[in-house]
């Protein structure tokens, strides 16, 4: 009885199974699916090296401390870091001094009240405070920025897909629509007339639907004057920046891999032990 | 039970005597996983498993009481809680990755674990009992997992929890109350996800109750074997301790090597960077997926694309999206039937030819290309792949399996386990 009910069943949800296949060809040659502009269009990040990639990467101080710079002094300006505190920026190499200092001199203030009339008011930042966020919330944000919201970019290379690549791709990946090609020679407003790019927004084929909000954020060279005196050309400023926001969203990626390769000795020297046991315990067993 | 051979627990200083007398917690340890348990000497690496099953679910636990000291079931604050807890608690980032990728690996070994018993007949009689509470293990395995899933509050929690409960709604009448019953609400929110947090602290423990049912159930017949034939004599077994822990130990080593490279040098390899931005009702990504364990059910889910009813009529009997949750459910619970699908007298698959041609190159290529096409966004050439791969994966347990148990003939089996391994017949004797 089992058996038979079973045959019927898997009768039932294989042949409707095999009836969806049937209408699904059917349906495929009837109507060929069109390829989207985005399959055609989007192009996969562009090849960056960061001193922070492999199993024994560590992030470049140096970098971090520029990237912050381009951070500061550009995306700041829209984006915010909510999960990031100052105290945080000791770990790019800055003394307790330079932190405080740092944080004092943050353009945006740090929501507040007045002590004495109990109104709202701000106040310069302490090592202690997250990093104060440019609008005060959604409606201010995009009020400022064509109805478009920009992201919180404390994880932002660790919710994208292909991560500080894809930051850096982006960034750099701004280009004139008028005439653009693909790798394949395609060009685009001849295949797709229609995916002009609309007003307020911008072309760029990092972005997944190739339109973003967002105007190039880095123009020209040198637009960031670093410290160290490294020269701030575009791509310069965009390696820095993705490797900074690698570290905001993960902060702790150095001793996670310095604890990775002391669990793997120990492991190792477990393994070798408890292999040579398992063989001495079976020596006398064929099995 | 046990076979009469089985070494029995002498205690010998005052003090485990004394115990032995009151509360014999020892003994029982003795005989469910010490040398009071003869177990065949020939069991290959894939009988690991069920131990590291075992230790996984131990992480789970041990993490998982952690992760709650430290997280905060809010809407407005959860997510923010996990990213305190990664950054600003101590280790806390161990903690909360060896979480998320100990999950991936309890289903890892679990789906081994469950392809062994598949491949050598592990659910026969007379094992049927530690079969059927095994696959009970998983469903509640898979429930806390999604629960799990969803704590976090990332875009793919809560867009997880939506599409998952949905399924429900596609139940004729009582569907959409049942699962406004399941959400406390209309959407997924503060109340959702407050009753998750409490049952996925809770179901562990219900595992780790029927975890206990099944090893009991197993020490009735006692371990099944690579042969399949069933114990004769005190030379075929060894006892549990010290040949297994032995070899446990060394199987333990390798699975915590691979556990701790993935989950310190790519902790989020099997994770959706989506899930990094915060939920947002208001926002549906792209492609919602489920995590990678998921994969093969979701494409079951998907593969149905067509209504069945009456022909010409327009009537509509069960909606194609009414058929896939039923299928979904039904390729796990049809699990639950496999004892009295398999009639095959013999439990290995090492001496069923035509079992075997259509375990390794139907059911696990099905399963592989469910797994892959359940990932993948519904163009025709995964649906057509995974329409083909869930087809034949009903058909192998519920049309295929009954028959070949009939038709096969089965090649030689050894006269025992000591015979099979050692080449040679026993002495009269023995």
């Amino acid at each position: 009885m089992v058996r038979l009910i079973a045959f019927l069943v898997g009768l039932f949800f294989s042949g409707m199974l095999l009836l969806g296949l049937g209408d699904t060809v059917i349906t495929a040659i009837k109507e060929p699916a069109v390829p989207s502009v985005e399959a055609e269009f989007h192009e996969e990040t562009l090849p960056v090296k960061f001193a922070h990639d492999g199993p024994l990467g560590k992030y470049d101080r140096g970098q971090l401390q520029r990237g912050l710079k381009v951070y500061s002094e550009v995306c700041a300006a829209c984006h915010s870091l909510k999960l990031v505190s100052f105290r945080d920026f000791a770990a790019l190499g800055y003394s307790e001094e330079q932190v405080k200092a740092l944080a004092k001199a943050w353009k945006t203030e740090v929501p507040s009240i007045n002590p004495e009339t109990g109104e709202p008011a701000t106040r310069p930042a302490i090592p202690a405070d997250k990093i104060p966020s440019p609008f005060a919330n959604e409606v201010a944000a995009r009020a400022a920025n064509n109805n478009a919201l920009p992201p919180d970019l404390s994880l932002i290379t660790k919710a994208r897909e292909g991560g500080p690549a894809y930051v850096y791709s982006l960034l750099l990946g701004y280009r004139d629509q008028a005439g653009y090609k693909n790798e394949e020679g395609k060009e685009l407003l001849k295949e797709f007339p229609e995916a002009a790019t609309p007003a307020g927004l911008h072309f760029n084929p990092w972005f997944a639907n190739l339109n973003i909000a967002m105007a190039a954020p880095l123009a020209a060279d040198d637009q960031v004057t670093y410290d160290d005196g490294t020269k701030a050309t575009k791509a310069q400023m965009a390696e820095d920046v993705s490797a900074f926001l690698t570290w905001a969203a993960e902060p702790k990626m150095e001793n996670r891999k310095s604890a990775g390769w002391a669990a793997l000795g120990f492991l190792l020297v477990f393994t070798v032990l408890a292999w040579m046991s398992y063989k001495t315990i079976w020596a006398d067993k064929k099995h | 039970m046990s076979f009469p051979w089985a070494q029995e627990y002498k205690p010998q200083g005052t003090v485990s005597k004394w115990v032995d007398e009151r509360l014999p917690l020892p003994r029982l340890v003795y005989n469910a996983v010490g040398a009071g348990y003869p177990v065949p000497r020939n069991l290959n690496y894939f009988w690991n498993f069920g131990v590291l099953a075992g230790v996984a679910l131990v992480i789970q636990i041990v993490t998982g009481i952690v992760l709650a000291m430290h997280y905060y079931a809010s809407v407005d604050g959860a997510f923010n809680s996990v990213e305190h807890i990664m950054r600003d608690v101590n280790s806390g980032w161990f903690v909360r990755y060896a979480h998320m990728n100990g999950a991936s690996f309890f289903f890892i070994v679990v789906y081994i674990h469950i392809f062994r018993g598949l491949f050598y007949g592990s659910y026969k009689a007379p094992r049927e009992m530690i079969w059927l509470l095994g696959v009970t293990i998983f469903l509640l395995m898979m429930a806390t997992a999604f629960m799990g899933y969803v704590l976090p509050w990332g875009q793919m929690s809560f867009w997880g929890a939506q599409v998952i409960t949905g399924f429900f709604s596609a139940i004729p009448l009582v569907g959409e109350p049942l699962r406004q019953l399941l959400l406390g609400g209309f959407a997924p929110d503060q109340a959702a996800l407050n009753r998750f947090f409490s049952l996925h602290y809770l179901l562990p423990f219900v595992i780790a109750g029927v975890i206990i049912l099944h090893i009991w159930a197993l020490h009735i017949p006692g371990s099944s074997n690579p042969t399949g034939v069933s114990v004769k004599g005190e030379q075929d077994t060894v006892p549990f301790h010290p040949y297994y822990t032995a070899k446990d130990g060394f199987g333990l080593g390798i699975f915590l090597i691979f556990f701790v490279a993935v989950t310190f040098f790519a902790p989020n390899m099997l994770g959706h960077p989506d899930n990094y931005i915060p939920a947002n009702p208001l926002s549906t990504p792209a492609h919602i997926v489920p995590e990678w364990y998921f994969l093969p059910f979701y494409a079951i889910l998907k593969a149905f694309t067509v209504d069945f009813g009456i022909p010409f009529t327009g009537i509509i009997i069960i909606p194609a999206k009414l058929m896939g949750v039923l299928a979904m459910f039904g390729s796990i619970l049809l699990l639950f039937f496999l004892p009295w699908l398999d009639t095959s007298p013999v439990r290995s698959g090492h001496y069923r030819p035509l079992f075997r041609k259509f375990f390794w190159y139907g059911l696990i290529p099905s399963l592989a290309i469910l797994t892959y096409c359940g990932g993948k966004p519904p163009y025709t050439q995964w649906v057509v792949l995974s329409q083909l791969a869930a087809a034949y994966y009903f058909a192998h347990f519920l049309i295929i399996l009954p028959i070949v148990s009939r038709i096969e003939r089965p090649l030689p089996l050894p006269n025992s386990i000591t015979e099979a391994v050692t080449g040679k017949p026993l002495p009269a004797a023995a």
